[in-house]
């Protein structure tokens, strides 16, 4: 029994059918981390993002080196790293905020590359065009630049949705009640772990099939000249 | 205990990844031209094998993979009266090497489809068989192209490579763990291996460079 439900060990499809709502719960525990993982590395790309491309070497070059560092050490380490240290410094979250905020910063390296890609790829003449017609430079920004810049950015961004709903796995070694950990309980209190955990594999296809399709959707109906902002 | 006693048991928890990674990558990469080589047969048999290979490593998640490789495997060797335990060194680096494997198809079979339509046709018309177009027309251009993304998928296992302390393998991050069991004293102990990893990524990314500098010697002159 978990979260009150039985399972029906008579038969293997029996056994299948009895745990699927139990992994749903688990299911629904990786969206939420995804989902936030996912915001909080987007607001946090955008922080590491408009650091690096300060005017001052002094902010841009460190901003420069802790994206990398972010990028190239291991999810795992980190997560222990943010479980472990924060409430040394008096700093006590749940193991679920803890999981989503060590997803939101080993992400937030990629988007901040996503977002100045996206802002780069925006052709010189749009900047020039604009200084000619004496567009203040915050409206140029606005007006010009992200309209063009956010039908790139996005279809990006949503790969990086992707990955992360590939990584909240890892957030059970905090005890995050996830789809893997919830199947691996399963397996350990009925020493079958084959149903489960060759469910929680089909349930992560579906999800990431359903995912990219929904991001190519997009990524096919984004207006690839810009968005109109009438 | 002193921060510098650490570093003997990290350093041979760093050699354990070192290794794993360097086998994984191996791994990965002869997956890699298997499947990205054989999505584009002609063959139907080879073909479908290879999407479904690329499809299922690239849409589930590592972790799941490797739990299944270590936990359900051997249950599916009982049912059918084979036995498929296998040591968690021999699991860790298969499960690394199938899931990097799958990104490292899609990229080998994006490099063979940009070399330029006009190379394939001369080949046709020069009499090539589809062997020797492969190994002396489509490969020598492509993977000159494929290095930059490879350079990023080894330095992906590296740090993938961090999961396996979860089957039990004594892996940097496994060392670290039992570490910080014995002192408590989390701060040194991750900072400390956040920084190996670190190290080991940025040597990794400049063998990887010079990798890349020594294929491109390959690309046809005047490109």
């Amino acid at each position: 029994m978990f979260f009150g439900i039985e399972w029906d060990t008579s038969s293997n499809l029996a056994f299948a059918l009895s745990i699927l709502p139990i992994l749903l719960i688990g299911l629904w525990v990786t969206i939420q981390a995804t989902v936030l993982g996912f915001f909080i590395a987007l607001i946090l790309g955008l922080v590491l993002a408009t650091l690096k491309s300060a005017p001052t070497r002094l902010i841009s070059w460190p901003a420069k080196a802790i994206t990398e560092f972010i990028r190239d050490t291991p999810l795992l380490v980190q997560l222990f790293f943010l479980y472990y240290v924060l409430p040394d410094y008096g700093i006590v979250l749940p193991a679920f905020l803890t999981g989503a905020l060590a997803l939101g910063v080993q992400y937030s390296a990629y988007t901040s590359e996503v977002y100045r890609a996206g802002l780069e790829a925006v052709a010189k003449g749009q900047h020039e065009a604009a200084r000619a017609l004496n567009l203040p430079s915050p409206r140029t920004f606005t007006h010009v630049i992200l309209p063009q810049a956010i039908p790139r950015i996005i279809p990006a961004l949503g790969n990086y949705l992707v990955s992360i709903m590939k990584d909240v796995p890892v957030l059970s070694v905090v005890t995050v009640l996830e789809m893997l950990n919830v199947a691996t309980i399963i397996g350990d209190r009925t020493f079958n772990y084959l149903i489960p955990l060759s469910m929680v594999g089909g349930l992560y296809l579906i999800l990431t099939l359903l995912a990219s399709s929904g991001v190519r959707y997009i990524d096919v109906h984004l207006p690839k000249r810009g968005l109109s902002l009438k | 205990m002193e921060w510098t006693s650490y570093l003997a048991p990290l350093l041979e928890g760093a050699w354990v990844t070192v290794q794993i990674t360097i086998y994984s990558t191996i791994l990965g990469a002869i997956l890699a031209f298997a499947c990205g080589i054989g999505k584009l047969s002609p063959n139907i048999l080879i073909k479908s094998v290879s999407v479904a290979y690329i499809e299922i490593f690239r849409g589930t998640s590592l972790l799941v993979q490797l739990f299944w490789l270590y936990f359900a495997l051997p249950l599916v060797g009982q049912a059918i009266g084979i036995d498929l335990r296998f040591p968690p060194v021999v699991v860790g680096v298969a499960a690394l090497g199938l899931n990097i494997g799958s990104y490292g198809a899609e990229v080998v079979r994006g490099a063979i489809q940009s070399v330029a339509h006009e190379q394939y046709e001369a080949a046709k018309a020069l009499n090539f068989t589809p062997r020797q177009t492969l190994w002396r027309i489509s490969l020598p251009q492509a993977i000159p192209e494929m290095m930059p993304t490879f350079g990023n998928l080894a330095v992906q296992n590296l740090k993938d490579t961090a999961l396996v302390s979860l089957i039990s393998l004594s892996d940097l991050a496994f060392r670290a763990e039992h570490i910080r069991n014995y002192t408590q004293d989390s701060t040194t102990v991750y900072t400390l291996v956040l920084f190996m990893y670190f190290g080991m990524a940025l040597v990794l990314m400049a063998l990887m460079k010079w990798l890349e500098r020594f294929v491109g010697r390959w690309r046809a002159a005047g490109r």
